[in-house]
C-alpha cells in the first residue's frame, strides 16, 4: 500500500519574467521526464506550473519542452514576482492537485518562493540541489522517493536528502545542472487554468523601482573552474580564454603575467593577488612559485601543464603534464568540444 | 523600534579542507565564526541604531552552548541584548523545524523588524529567513543589499537579483535577509569587549516555548527532511606526472575532466 496514495506526478515551477519563461524551468522539465521514465509502472506525469499575467500563450511552449500538463494562473496580481501572491497561488495549487514532488529553480526568485510555500504546508524542502534520483528500492511499495543531492560546506561535502514522511517532496535545483531537451512542437498536453482565491489583494511589498545592475568585472574567487596563465603560456592567452569558456570557467594569472601587461590585476592569483579555491584549477605554463601557489593550493583538483619536468607546480598538482602549452592547449580545446558534443 | 537580528555560529568554511588521502573533511582546529551574511545583518541593524536612538537590537541565535561566545561578541559590537536558544531537544532541526522554533522565540521576545543573513556558509539553504517570515505571517524581502529607509510603518530596501536591482517598500513588521557584501562590519575595541560582560547573554530553552510550540514540531522529529547519506568529492590521492605526446596529453586531460563531471554541456 502506497504511503501517499493521493499524491502523484512531478511538478515543475516554470519561472517567467516579462512573460518569458526562464531556461531553468525547462531544464527541470527535461530532468523530470527522465525521472518519470525510470518508473514506467507508476504512470507519473510531468506537470508545469506557470504563474503570471497574460502568459496563457506560453502553455504550448511548456508542453513542447516536455510537460504532459500545464497548470496556469493568469492574473494581473502576478505580473511582477511577489512573494505574497505567488506563494498564495502556489499553495492553493499544491493543495488542489497534490503533487508527489515539486521542483523549483534555485534562482533568487525560487529561493524566495519555495521556502515560504514549504513552510506554509509543512513540506520538506531541499535547497540548491545539483542531482535528483528516484529511489528504485521504494518503487515496489508504490513510492517515488526522491534522492536529492546538494553540496554543503562551500562545496566540500555532499548530502543526499530525502523527505520520507511529507508530500510534496520539494526541492530547489541549481540552474544549468541539467540539460534542456530539444523542443518537440508535436507534443500535446492538457492545459488547466486555475483561479486562486486571494486572501488579500493588497500588496505588502511594493516595487518602487527596478534598475539594471552595473556590469562588474569577473570575480575569480567565485569561479568553479579556473585556468591560470603563467609566463610559459603568454603566447596562448586567446586559446586559454577559449578553454575556460568551454569549461564554463574563468581565466586568472600569475603576478609575472599581470606585470608583463597581458592580464588585469583583478585576476591575479597569489600572495599579492587573490586567493581562489575552485573545483578545478588548470595551471598553464605556471612554474609554481610559492607566492602563486599560496593563492591556489586549496583548489580541489589541480592540473598542471609545463614544459619543465622539474617545475615546482608538479609537486602540488594532482595531475601534472610535461608539455608545451602552445601545443597542448589548442588540442585540449578540441577534445573538450568533442566531449561536450558526445 | 525593536530590531531582532538572527545569527548562526558556523565553522569558517574557507578554512575547511578535504584530506586528499582519506577524502574526508578536516574539521580539527577550524575556527567558529559568526556567519558572514548574519554579521552583515547585525552591522545593518547597528547602522540603523547609529541614526536612531530608539532602535533596540536583540540578537538571537539557536545552537549549542558554545555559541554563547559569539553572542557575547555581538553585544561588544553594540547589540542591546543577546539570546541563545539552546536545548538538546532542539537539535537535529532542519530549516522547517528551525523556523518554527525561531518564530516562537521571536513571538516571546517581540520585534518590529527582523534581520537575518540570507544564508549560512555551512548549510547554504537560504531557507530559514523566508520560513520564519511565513511562520510569523509577515512579509519578507530576501537578498537585501541596502536598507535605504526605515520608518515605524515601512522599510525601503534594495534587493539584488541576478541581473537587476529592485527598490522595494515593505510594510513592517517584516523579515529582511541580508547579503555579506552590503557593508563592512565595525571592529570591537577592548573596552567594548570588557564592558559586554556586564550584559550577559540570556539563555532560552524549549521550556520557555513549550506553551506555544508542540514538541513534535521541533528538533529532528519536527524535521521533514532527513539526511540519507553524505559524501565528499572524489579527490585524487596523490600527485601523478605524465610525459606524453601533446595529443595524448589533451585526450587524457579531457577524459579526466569528463570523468569528474567537470565538463558540462
Amino acid at each position: 500500500m502506497a504511503k501517499f496514495p493521493d499524491y502523484k506526478d512531478i511538478y515543475v515551477f516554470v519561472e517567467q519574467k516579462n512573460g518569458e519563461p526562464a531556461e531553468v524551468g525547462y531544464e527541470l522539465i527535461s530532468e523530470a521526464r527522465k525521472l518519470v521514465s525510470t518508473i514506467p509502472n507508476m504512470d507519473y506525469k510531468v506537470v508545469g506550473v506557470l504563474l503570471g499575467d497574460n502568459v496563457k500563450d506560453k502553455a504550448e511552449e511548456v508542453i513542447a519542452h516536455g510537460a504532459d500538463k500545464v497548470i496556469i494562473v493568469d492574473d494581473p496580481l502576478l505580473k511582477d514576482y511577489s512573494t505574497q501572491f505567488y506563494a498564495d497561488a502556489l499553495t492553493q495549487i499544491i493543495k488542489e492537485f497534490k503533487p508527489d514532488s515539486f521542483l523549483t529553480g534555485a534562482t533568487v526568485l525560487g529561493r524566495d518562493l519555495a521556502p515560504r510555500v514549504a513552510a506554509r504546508i509543512n513540506a520538506g524542502l531541499t535547497a540548491d540541489a545539483t542531482k535528483i534520483d528516484i529511489d528504485q528500492d521504494k518503487v515496489a511499495d508504490g513510492e517515488a522517493l526522491l534522492l536529492v543531492t546538494r553540496p554543503t560546506f562551500g562545496g566540500n561535502l555532499f548530502g543526499t536528502i530525502v523527505c520520507p514522511d511529507t508530500r510534496p517532496q520539494m526541492a530547489t535545483i541549481r540552474p544549468k545542472v541539467f540539460d534542456m531537451a530539444p523542443i518537440d512542437e508535436t507534443r500535446t498536453g492538457e492545459i488547466i487554468e486555475f483561479k486562486p482565491e486571494w486572501e488579500s489583494t493588497t500588496p505588502q511589498v511594493e516595487i518602487m523601482e527596478t534598475v539594471a545592475k552595473a556590469l562588474e568585472g569577473v570575480d575569480i574567487t567565485k569561479a568553479n573552474i579556473l585556468v591560470g596563465v603563467g609566463r610559459g603560456a603568454e603566447h596562448s592567452i586567446e586559446t586559454i580564454k577559449e578553454c575556460a569558456k568551454e569549461l564554463g570557467g574563468e581565466v586568472c594569472a600569475t603576478r609575472a603575467v599581470v606585470e608583463d601587461g597581458f592580464m588585469d590585476k583583478d585576476v591575479q592569483v597569489g600572495q599579492t593577488g587573490k586567493t581562489v579555491r575552485p573545483s578545478l584549477y588548470i595551471a598553464c605554463g605556471i612554474s609554481g612559485a610559492v607566492q602563486h601557489v599560496a593563492g591556489m593550493e586549496k583548489s580541489d583538483m589541480i592540473i598542471a601543464i609545463n614544459r619543465d619536468p622539474e617545475a615546482e607546480i608538479f609537486k602540488i598538482a594532482n595531475m601534472g603534464f610535461v608539455g608545451n602549452v602552445d601545443e597542448v592547449l589548442p588540442l585540449l580545446v578540441e577534445e573538450i568540444k568533442k566531449a561536450k558534443a558526445a | 523600534m525593536k530590531i531582532a537580528v538572527l545569527v548562526k555560529q558556523v565553522p569558517d568554511s574557507t578554512e575547511i579542507t578535504v584530506d586528499k588521502n582519506t577524502g574526508t573533511l578536516v574539521r580539527d582546529g577550524v575556527p567558529s565564526i559568526i556567519n558572514p551574511d548574519d554579521l552583515a545583518g547585525l552591522e545593518a541593524a547597528l547602522a540603523l541604531k547609529d541614526k536612531d536612538d530608539s532602535v533596540e537590537i536583540t540578537v538571537i541565535s539557536m545552537g549549542p552552548p558554545q555559541a554563547k561566545g559569539m553572542l557575547q561578541e555581538t553585544i561588544a559590537r553594540g547589540a542591546d541584548h543577546a539570546v541563545l536558544l539552546t536545548d538538546r531537544r532542539l537539535g537535529g532541526a532542519d530549516t522547517c523545524a528551525t523556523s518554527r522554533t525561531l518564530a516562537a522565540a521571536l513571538d516571546k521576545i517581540g520585534y518590529d523588524l527582523i534581520i537575518a543573513g540570507r544564508q549560512a556558509i555551512d548549510g547554504d539553504t537560504a531557507q530559514v529567513g523566508p520560513q520564519t517570515a511565513e511562520r510569523l505571517n509577515i512579509p519578507q524581502v530576501t537578498y537585501v543589499d541596502e536598507i535605504i529607509e526605515l520608518t515605524p510603518e515601512y522599510a525601503v530596501v534594495r534587493k539584488a537579483l541576478e541581473d537587476e536591482e529592485q527598490i522595494l517598500k515593505v510594510k513592517l513588521p517584516a523579515v529582511l535577509t541580508t547579503l555579506s557584501g552590503m557593508n563592512k562590519p565595525r571592529y570591537m575595541n577592548c573596552m567594548d569587549i570588557v564592558d559586554s560582560f556586564n550584559n550577559p547573554v540570556q539563555i532560552m530553552t524549549y521550556d520557555d516555548l513549550v506553551d506555544i510550540l508542540p514538541q513534535n514540531e521541533i528538533g529532528l522529529a519536527g524535521s521533514p527532511t532527513k539526511v540519507h547519506r553524505t559524501f565528499t568529492k572524489d579527490v585524487s590521492a596523490a600527485t601523478e606526472t605524465f610525459d606524453l605526446p601533446a595529443q595524448e596529453t589533451a585526450e587524457l586531460i579531457a577524459k579526466t575532466l569528463k570523468d569528474k563531471q567537470l565538463i558540462t554541456k
